[in-house]
């Protein structure tokens, strides 16, 4: 392997590293602060991506469609939450892994009876449409670029609002003690209405920009929704840092597992997760 | 106590009720009706798939009058969720417990590898629509059991000499790691090496995997003088995509029928050139073909694809072999209904096509690729190309 | 976990008695669909066993294991791993070492696992379920993702003399039932046992048991490794049953359901989940005979479930059933 292919598959391994920064972030946030194991959070993710279809066909502009695909999203989790996900602040675990599997179904169903079981695409937009040559056989399509640099800038974005803003405030005191935080006048239910309702978000947006590049059908909550819970759990519940490092680091050994070791890519991530688990059992930035 | 047994009795009866369990009637003499059992997905990732064959069998059972043999038609549905640990129980459940008179099914090859040992054991009326696992027609092969789709094998085989005759001497191919993969790249690898070319390296992704980013870095830097690919569904879709914005057009690419079919529209540009071969094309320029096109609009609301095809030529093999033994679905008619199915000859739209001593039909491959959006036939690949059905005891 | 009340056992052994002479009238009740019913019955009994083995962990010791199916699917992969292509193997032997496998399997994933706690631990072993799954679905061990067949069942002979046909699906039924009804008083005893007593008292409060001396670990990865290999012990008569294994029955969605059964059968109770496994599947059958959308009622009834009984069926019957003390049985 040549300097270049390694260069390039680095780049690869990073954007998709990038992409499922972008999903499992709304995770890691409403696992951290609020305490709840959302299962169905990959149902978030498909719920961006075929709002956007759908919206795209009445209106011209992908950027509009995910602009208004954002605050349906919004309402959909803030629903979800209210009425059922409220119910489970003081249940244990296996009570909300059960809940929201049980939601995954629900979704899933729901999904094909609105939109039926076929495959969709969606077009890159115009602008954005072109690729980069690397190499005389190999060119970098420049979308894929525009996504990692959102996902980027919504990292830091989120960095900020966590550590300097007076919402993050709240939320951060909120996970660590919800009593105090609402003995202290702030609306906890509002607050983690918003929480839930800013993690589905998150997770319809990347479903959204990713729609271009990845296909719409059935079933593609689930495959995303593992993936997720392991990037999450490797870099640390709760832990926005965490979430970034561990989604660049399965996104690195997916795409090096692929090439050097195919037999075993699949496995590899996994194994990548038991082996940081037994090293640190709480993750990276625990 | 009394409180405590009436539960009892009642939990019982309600969880029997629940399982739906009113005992059917009974087959009385051959007036009754034929019951057709339809294991397929209908739901998940190949439902669309699920609904075309069925609505394709039911068409050609409808164009008989509705019936097979002279008796009516009674269809058992059954969703098998594309689940292979369930396989066995749900193909059990059609013909133990609903007493199918034939057995119809499916589309994931795992689901149908179930279904064909369930059939081996049972001596059931065996049908597959599609899976294209080898092992039904080859080791597992049975006289209970036919196959009116394709083995894996089979469409990928003729476009190994197809790339020959276009001067590509190095291939690269690439598809998931799991049975239909390994068939439909050892079909095409087969075709090519026997013609002298060379296999420059076979990648495998692990299933249902779609990040292709690193393994096209992978072919862009092997640089070879053509691809061969075989994805279905939501992976073709997103890897001839993700092919074209690599900027790898120039090498051409190559696949069976499934990397475009269903998803073309999809695809758009991306999809502009690509070569593929199959037993059908949408575009298929006979009368037949036409014909049964547009019945099949009138008919489902939908447009025809290959899985309607096949399941339009599934009724069509039950109602031949049904009327040949005049719809005498009792055992001592077996071996005449297996012997008059075995011998039929399908007008099928994709053309006519016979089955082979393993059960598997031996058709036509088309030659097709997409100009302008739309996907036109180039010609035959193969003609009359049969499964060579390794290890069948009967072939 | 105090003995049950009389009066609940009463209804249980009718419950068992009631499966035990099911084969001899049931001709008579259902006479079409009797054969299928049988096998139907024989399968639910499996994954009653395998509800069972999940209680031990999840209800007693308080292990929330998310990749148990992947114990299960083993048990039924050493099947065909060791069983000759075309002969039958010998029960005798295989049965042994299947089980061995698996509890090594079962130790060894445990032994990891068990450092984590909570939410990890509930991941940590989706993730070696998952590599169980990718495993045998990746690798062409046993055919990959198409599964692989065992083309006779073994036999069952003592001095040459075959002693049971496991091909006759009669036989195949009590040999589930007894599966069923020895797991569950094998694991009572066990409960009952001083080690029985530590283990339940760990899924209470770990902590307060560490402060009287014992080792949590210790216990938690023996209750582990027994909960792996009698999940196995299911697995492998699944697979004897229709001679058929697939890497799905190791994925996380069975592990999924498999925790659906004991959460609505009632955590920590061991009857309840065998109970819990028979009315999921008649549920299933039940919904996917009504309407093809069956995915969304399945789906409502695990939500209502856990919002309206969090204790399941079993806590709700031993509720019923104590009469005088609330504090008896439960969690």
């Amino acid at each position: 392997m040549d300097i270049w292919f390694f260069l390039i598959q680095v780049l690869n391994g990073i954007q998709y590293g990038l992409l499922l920064f972008l999903v499992a972030s709304g995770l890691t946030l409403i696992f951290g602060i609020m305490g709840i194991i959302n299962l169905a959070h990959g149902s978030f993710y498909m719920l961006g991506a075929y709002l956007t279809f759908w919206l795209l066909q009445s209106v011209d502009s992908l950027l509009l469609a995910i602009v208004l695909a954002l605050p349906i999203s919004a309402a959909v989790g803030y629903l979800i939450e209210a009425l059922l996900v409220r119910v489970l602040y003081r249940r244990d675990h296996l009570d909300q892994v059960l809940l929201t599997y049980g939601l995954i179904l629900i979704f899933n169903e729901a999904q094909r009876m609105l939109w039926g079981g076929d495959v969709h695409g969606i077009k890159v937009p115009a602008a954005l449409n072109w690729s980069i040559p690397l190499t005389e056989s190999l060119s970098y399509p420049v979308y894929r670029i525009a996504i990692s640099a959102v996902c980027a800038a919504l990292a830091v974005g989120m960095y900020l609002v966590i550590q300097r803003t007076r919402f993050g405030m709240w939320i951060r005191a909120g996970a660590s003690n919800r009593d105090m935080v609402a003995a202290l006048g702030i609306n906890v239910k509002l607050l983690f209405g918003a929480v839930f309702a800013l993690g589905a978000v998150l997770a319809a947006l990347s479903g959204a920009i990713a729609a271009p590049i990845s296909s719409i059908g059935p079933g593609m909550g689930d495959t995303v929704l593992i993936i997720c819970f392991v990037v999450v759990v490797i870099g640390g519940v709760g832990s926005i840092k965490g979430a970034f490092l561990g989604a660049l680091l399965i996104g690195l050994a997916d795409t090096f597992g692929k090439v050097l070791a195919p037999d075993f890519a699949s496995f590899s991530v996994y194994a990548v997760m038991a082996v940081v688990l037994l090293l640190k059992p709480r993750g990276l930035f625990a | 106590m009394t409180r405590i047994s009436r539960r009892g009795a009642l939990q019982a009866g309600a969880a029997f009720a629940a399982a739906g369990l009113v005992p059917t009637r009974f087959a009385i003499g051959q007036t009754a009706k034929v019951r057709v059992g339809l294991m397929l997905p209908y739901s998940g990732t190949y439902a669309a798939l699920g609904e075309a064959i069925t609505s394709g069998l039911k068409m050609a059972v409808n164009a008989r009058g509705g019936k097979l043999g002279g008796r009516e038609v009674e269809y058992i549905l059954l969703d098998d969720e594309s689940n292979p640990g369930k396989g066995p129980e749900n193909a059990s459940k059609l013909i133990a417990g609903d007493k199918v008179d034939f057995l119809v099914g499916t589309v994931h090859s795992g689901v149908a590898m179930g279904m064909a040992k369930v059939a081996v054991d049972t001596g059931a009326m065996l049908i597959i629509p599609n899976a294209g696992v080898g092992a039904a027609t080859g080791p597992m092969c049975a006289p209970n059991i036919f196959r009116t789709s394709f083995s894996n094998w089979q469409p990928a085989y003729p476009m190994g000499k197809v790339a020959w005759d276009r001067g590509m001497k190095n291939v690269v191919t690439i598809s998931w790691k799991y049975g239909a993969g390994e068939e439909q790249l050892g079909g095409f690898e087969e075709g090519f090496t026997q013609q002298g070319g060379k296999i420059v390296k076979r990648i495998m992704l692990p299933f249902p995997n779609e990040e292709f980013q690193a393994n096209l870095t992978e072919i862009a830097s092997l640089k070879p003088d053509g691809v061969f690919a075989f994805f279905a569904g939501s992976g073709a879709l997103k890897f001839v995509k993700d092919y074209a914005a690599a900027g790898l057009k120039s090498i051409p690419l190559m696949g069976t029928g499934f990397l475009t079919d269903g998803v073309l529209a999809a695809q758009g540009a991306a999809a502009e050139g690509v070569l593929t071969t199959l037993h059908y094309a949408d575009a298929l320029d006979t009368p037949e073909n036409k014909k049964f096109r547009a019945e099949f609009k009138a008919f489902s609301g939908k447009e025809a694809d290959v899985y309607a095809v096949q399941g339009y030529d599934g009724g069509q093999l039950l109602a031949i072999g049904m009327d040949a033994v005049k719809g005498d679905t009792a055992a001592g008619s077996r071996a005449a209904l297996i012997a008059a199915m075995e011998a039929a000859e399908i007008k099928s739209p994709r053309g006519a096509f016979t089955l082979s001593k393993a059960h598997n039909p031996v058709q036509d491959i088309y030659l097709r690729q997409v100009k302008n959006g739309q996907e036109i036939v180039l010609g035959v690949a193969h003609k009359a190309l049969a499964d060579p059905a390794k290890g069948c005891k009967s072939a | 976990m105090s003995r049950l009340p009389r009066s609940l056992s009463i209804l249980l052994s009718a419950a068992i008695i009631l499966l035990a002479v099911y084969p001899l009238f049931g001709d008579a009740l259902f006479p079409n669909k009797h054969a299928f019913l049988m096998q139907k019955l024989t399968g639910i009994m499996v994954m009653a066993v395998m509800a069972m083995s999940l209680d031990l962990l999840v209800g007693v010791a308080g292990l929330v294991s998310m990749g148990h199916a992947a114990f299960f699917g083993l048990g039924g992969y050493m099947l065909a791993l060791l069983s000759p292509e075309y002969s039958a193997a010998n029960l005798w032997v295989v049965l042994p070492a299947a089980l061995t496998v698996v509890a090594l399997a079962s130790a060894v994933v445990g032994y990891l696992s068990i450092r984590t706690s909570g939410i990890y631990f509930i991941m940590v072993t989706l993730a070696f379920g998952q590599m169980g799954f990718y495993f045998f679905n990746d690798s062409k061990l046993a055919g990959g993702s198409d599964g692989a067949y065992i083309m006779v069942k073994p036999a069952v002979e003592i001095l040459g003399v075959s002693v049971l046909n496991l091909g006759d699906k009669r036989t195949l039924y009590y040999v589930g039932l007894g599966a069923l009804v020895g797991v569950y008083r094998l694991l009572r005893v066990l409960l009952a046992s001083p080690f029985g007593r530590v283990v339940s008292a760990i899924g209470v409060n770990e902590n307060r048991v560490r402060g009287l001396g014992f080792d949590p670990v210790a216990y938690k990865l023996l209750a582990f490794t027994i909960g792996g290999t009698v999940a196995g012990l299911a697995g492998f008569l699944a697979a004897i049953q229709y001679g058929f294994v697939n890497p799905a029955t190791l994925s996380w969605h069975h592990s999924g359901e498999a925790l659906v059964m004991v959460i609505l059968g009632g955590m920590g109770t061991l009857f309840g989940p065998a109970i819990g496994a028979f009315v999921f599947e008649l549920a299933r059958m039940g919904f996917e005979s009504v309407t093809e959308h069956w995915l969304l009622p399945m789906g409502m009834m695990i939500i209502g479930i856990v919002l309206l009984l969090p204790k399941g069926i079993g806590g709700l019957l031993l509720q019923l059933f104590s009469g005088r003390s609330k504090m008896e049985g439960g969690q």
